[in-house]
């Protein structure tokens, strides 16, 4: 498993050729308290850099996008009745969706995690 | 922080909006509110006052407020402001975006209007708040709702009002701004108190019912419109002779062409400002407020409606993103005030 990141703070998650899309712990910072996200339902098109999901915090609605292009295969239910798992456990539990991927080539243009979090201290 | 107002002001502190929204629900929040305008004008100036808002200034007795709005020649709110009768002079509170055009207005109506911008405002706001300021300022808790007094704290001059804008029993502490930072630090050293900043400010005086100016009133939007005719007293009903006196009077009569109504909205995903209120697949009306209750623990809303939709329990939709969300219209406050009038119990 590898996880990589965007400049626009999703992760992904890959295991062969499905990834696991979610915001990171900067991210949700920032936003502030959540209290509502809009995923995707299965069977979505998704496309790199499209938006895809919306996070809803108390100030603002957020639009998340996709890391790669790819079909949704599932959404974390558990966010429906607790859209507080972005902010308490951005990066495992409060995972946004699931996705496979069309395009494995897409993942050489992010960030793994060192690269990351370098991106995060000059920010 | 963020720019509003032209001041640098924090969203929210630390503990984040919903965390600072209950505490001050259940204890204290301290807010700085420095960047609201703070007036002074002669006494003689009440009746002069009157011919630019509908509330009564003559009758007003010493250490009461009372809330009024600056009003266009339409009727339209150019602002919402608090004044209050002091010993020596009408001390007027106003917002902070306003505050440069409501000195403007003031003048041009010939009104000799003093601007005290060397003095901060602090809000004390929550249940606890008045144990918390009466262990510093004893006395205050002598004032009821609405009323206001002078005070001092270590030799420092206060003008105290039991007022506020979250739905909670609190104060606002005018003071010089030189000893603002001091008298903060005095509060935030009590275990009840904590910072509280502007995001959770706009959610509580939204679960309020409290409308917001530059939001849910417009100089386009009349006090009866905006469902402040308390606002409009009793005797300037009879005279007349403020800005719009024709329209206004009517609408208390025949009611206005719409309403500023609540909006309790399905499911959990908050309705923002701007969003369309959809009645029979027609744009009716437009959200001015809208967010998340944090004590309610469900999105709300204002918005305006015609008139015909605007009664208690009318269901309507709400347009967010391209889909359209069940609405219903409810009563404000959201959550229900707990302000410690003149006479009630305590």
């Amino acid at each position: 498993m590898t996880r990589y990141f965007t400049s626009e703070h999703e992760w992904v998650e890959v295991e062969g050729s499905e990834g696991t899309v979610g915001i990171t712990d900067y991210a949700q910072g920032q936003l502030g308290d959540v209290v509502f996200v809009e995923v995707p339902a299965a069977g979505t098109q998704v496309t790199k850099g499209g938006a895809v999901a919306v996070v809803e915090s108390v100030k603002a609605a957020s639009d998340v996008y996709s890391p790669v292009t790819g079909t949704v295969v599932a959404a974390n239910a558990a966010l429906a009745d607790e859209p507080a798992l972005v902010n308490t456990d951005p990066e495992a539990a409060g995972w946004l969706f699931r996705l496979s991927l069309a395009d494995a080539g897409e993942l050489d243009g992010l960030m793994d995690e060192g690269a990351y979090k370098t991106f995060v201290a000059g920010l | 922080m963020v720019s509003f107002a032209g001041y640098a002001m924090p969203i929210q502190y630390a503990d984040g909006i919903i965390a600072e929204h209950r505490w001050t629900r259940g204890h204290a929040g301290l807010f700085d509110v420095s960047h609201m305008g703070q007036f002074l004008l002669p006494l003689a100036a009440d009746a002069a006052l009157e011919r630019l808002v509908p509330g009564d200034i003559v009758g007003l007795r010493e250490g009461a407020l009372r809330y009024s709005a600056l009003l266009n020649e339409a009727g339209g709110i150019l602002d919402d402001l608090m004044v209050t009768r002091r010993a020596d002079d009408l001390y007027l509170v106003v917002n902070g975006a306003t505050k440069a055009d409501d000195l403007a207005h003031l003048r041009a109506a010939g009104l000799a209007v003093t601007h005290l911008d060397g003095f901060g405002l602090l809000a004390l706001q929550g249940p606890r708040a008045v144990a918390v300021l009466d262990r510093l300022v004893p006395g205050v808790s002598g004032l009821s709702f609405m009323r206001g007094g002078a005070f001092d704290w270590d030799d420092t001059g206060l003008w105290i009002s039991r007022s506020g804008y979250t739905g909670e029993d609190g104060f606002e502490i005018s003071l010089p701004a030189d000893r603002a930072e001091a008298f903060a630090a005095a509060l935030l050293a009590e275990p009840e108190v904590r910072p509280v900043g502007l995001g959770a400010r706009d959610s509580l005086r939204l679960e309020a019912g409290l409308p917001l100016y530059g939001h849910d009133l417009t100089p386009e939007i009349t006090p009866v419109e905006a469902g402040l005719s308390f606002a409009i007293s009793k005797r300037r009903r009879s005279e007349g002779g403020f800005p719009g006196a024709t329209r206004i009077l009517a609408e208390l009569g025949d009611g206005p062409v719409r309403r500023r109504v609540g909006l309790a909205i399905e499911g959990r995903q908050p309705v923002r400002e701007g969003a369309a209120v959809i009645v029979d697949d027609a744009v009716a009306g437009i959200v001015t407020s809208g967010g998340f209750g944090p004590a309610l623990g469900t999105p709300i809303a204002m918005a305006y409606v015609p008139t015909a939709y605007a009664a208690e329990g009318t269901r309507l939709q709400v347009e967010l993103r391209g889909r359209r969300i069940d609405a219903t219209v409810v009563p404000t406050p959201f959550f229900p005030k707990s302000y410690v009038r003149e006479g009630a119990s305590r």
